[in-house]
């Protein structure tokens, strides 16, 4: 059998350089006294500074706080505040209601996944295009393997612009931080894909994308930093169908379902 | 009363309901698949045929019906050192909500080293690979392609065998075993005879991932349904267990030591202690 690391070599204290507490007298983040070294930190500083390990100007801060402030929607029928929404309406916890709301938001189609997939796109076009390909021939090879970009299209409006977009982009201009290397391409490449057959617009997934790379996030980084991303929608959602009576948030009634299976039968013929 | 909006209306091949007469919003009768649940399954299917009839929208025959129910039993409890039951004991030892411990058992439960996307990647090899021993030995062998990244970490070791561990673990063994004598003709029986060919193409022992994902393929599930139902499936013993920990507390739960390698506070300790 092939040989691994046996698990006893892990037995023991856990190594860690990410930190710990030492209840009743401190507790170490990263390497720093957090009651000491990072006491006054804004929450979205520590909690970039927990995922990459290092600390980001007030400016950087800005544009990443922009890029969640922006898309913080209460629309309780949105698929993932629904759930939180939903949870409210069964007089759920609103931790568990809000929990799952966002584990939703890891979704195929829109959230999470579409993030992490155009930010590795972006960070694999930056690399191809530095190297010498052609910008179309990146584009056209992505789709022709995963039929689409993540980033550009929107399952809900087709051909209107984002609404995001203007916003948070004038927000990083004001920063200085506006021009770098990811947002220009994610501009090339929307110019090639609204030409030609696709006709898809930048969604907002691009532009983030692109801003936090300049910023020098990764792909794995970013998709850790947009966690929250949809929070602040969801509590709305929550406490509204808490305040409606129970089980009045999006009532469906028994003909609400269309059924298309098989015809009504019998099980007991066959019972052995 | 208002109009019910044409829109808002849900498309289901699984269920549909009769109301009330006089009450639209409660079901007088409901149906799986054109089986009425509550008239007739209640009383004469068994549970591992209503599963199956749920996830495939028809009765198993009943040796089906009776691998279900082996598979079932086999992963209900992967015990306390696993990681999603580990998971749901430390929300249980805490005192958090129930759903907290079984959403901790499934996120836990969930990952490519041991979890339900290990059984999905398996699943796929299934699907690729059938019964066909090159082409495991050439998929277990070869570097799974680089494709776009996706929120699960890379896997770490081929889909299906254990990380860790010098030969196939007796349960794994007993498992593929029992399922073998009644899916006679599919991959468990396929597995059950190559089994230590595709170890040694794999470098690694079966795991129960591994059985898993050949007895959902012989069950008709694709690798989503396959997924789906591994979560399901084994989160009875995190339940209990989360349960037995609240009542035990925390004070016998294992907390662990912690060897921070760059705590600030260290030199300060150490001259402390001295």
């Amino acid at each position: 059998m092939m040989e691994s690391i046996p698990l006893e070599s892990w037995e023991g204290p856990l190594r860690t350089t990410m930190g710990g507490c030492f209840p009743g007298e401190r507790a170490v983040f990263r390497g720093h006294d957090l009651h000491a070294d990072l006491r006054d930190a804004e929450w979205m500083d520590l909690y970039l500074f927990g995922i990459c390990g290092r600390r980001h100007t007030p400016a950087q801060l800005r544009v990443l706080h922009a890029i969640w402030v922006n898309t913080s929607y209460p629309d309780p029928r949105l698929w993932n505040n629904r759930v939180a929404a939903l949870a409210g309406s069964a007089r759920s916890t609103g931790i568990l209601g809000i929990s799952a709301a966002l584990a939703t938001s890891e979704a195929a189609i829109y959230g999470r996944q579409i993030d992490i997939a155009i930010a590795d796109f972006l960070t694999r076009a930056m690399t191809a295009v530095r190297g010498g390909r052609p910008l179309a021939e990146v584009v056209a090879d992505e789709l022709r393997i995963n039929r689409s970009i993540g980033g550009y299209g929107r399952p809900v409006a087709k051909s209107a612009a984002d609404e995001r977009n203007a916003v948070v982009l004038a927000l990083a201009e004001r920063e200085g931080l506006a021009d770098g290397e990811h947002v220009k391409l994610v501009f090339a490449i929307e110019e090639i894909l609204l030409t030609g057959r696709w006709r898809m617009r930048m969604n907002y997934a691009a532009l983030a994308a692109a801003l936090a790379l300049d910023i020098g996030l990764t792909s794995r980084e970013y998709y850790l930093y947009l966690l929250p991303a949809f929070l602040a929608g969801m509590p709305p959602c929550y406490i509204e169908a808490c305040d409606r009576p129970e089980q009045a948030t999006f009532p469906l009634r028994c003909s609400a379902l269309i059924y298309q299976g098989p015809p009504r039968r019998s099980w007991v013929p066959e019972c052995r | 009363m208002n109009t019910e909006p044409a829109r808002n209306v849900i498309h289901s091949r699984l269920w549909a309901e009769d109301a009330e007469d006089d009450d639209a919003f409660t079901a007088q009768t409901c149906y799986c698949s054109g089986y009425d649940v509550y008239g007739e399954l209640l009383e004469q299917a068994t549970y591992p045929e209503y599963l199956y009839l749920l996830f495939r929208g028809e009765r198993p025959a009943p040796h089906i019906a009776r691998a279900l129910e082996i598979l079932s039993i086999a992963v209900a409890n992967p015990g306390p050192r696993d990681t999603s039951v580990h998971a749901a004991m430390c929300a249980g030892v805490g005192g958090s909500p129930a759903a907290a411990a079984l959403m901790a058992a499934l996120a836990a439960g969930a990952g490519v080293s041991g979890g339900a996307r290990e059984v999905f990647q398996c699943m796929q090899l299934w699907t690729s690979c059938g019964d066909r021993p090159e082409a495991w030995q050439h998929a277990l062998q070869a570097p799974a392609a680089a494709g776009r990244m996706q929120v699960w970490p890379d896997a770490e070791h081929p889909p299906g065998f254990a990380p860790y561990g010098q030969r196939c673990a007796r349960p794994v063994r007993q498992t593929l075993s029992a399922l073998a004598t009644c899916l006679a003709d599919g991959h468990i029986a396929w597995l059950a005879a190559h089994r230590e060919t595709l170890e040694q193409a794999a470098g690694r022992p079966l795991a129960m991932t591994g059985v898993l994902a050949a007895a959902l393929s012989d069950l008709g599930l694709d690798p989503a349904a396959g997924e789906m139902l591994t979560l399901l499936l084994r989160l009875p013993g995190a339940a209990a267990h989360a349960l037995e920990q609240g009542e035990s507390g925390f004070r016998r739960f294992p907390f662990f030591a912690i060897d921070i390698a760059n705590d600030p506070g260290r030199h300060t300790d150490q001259e402390q202690s001295r």
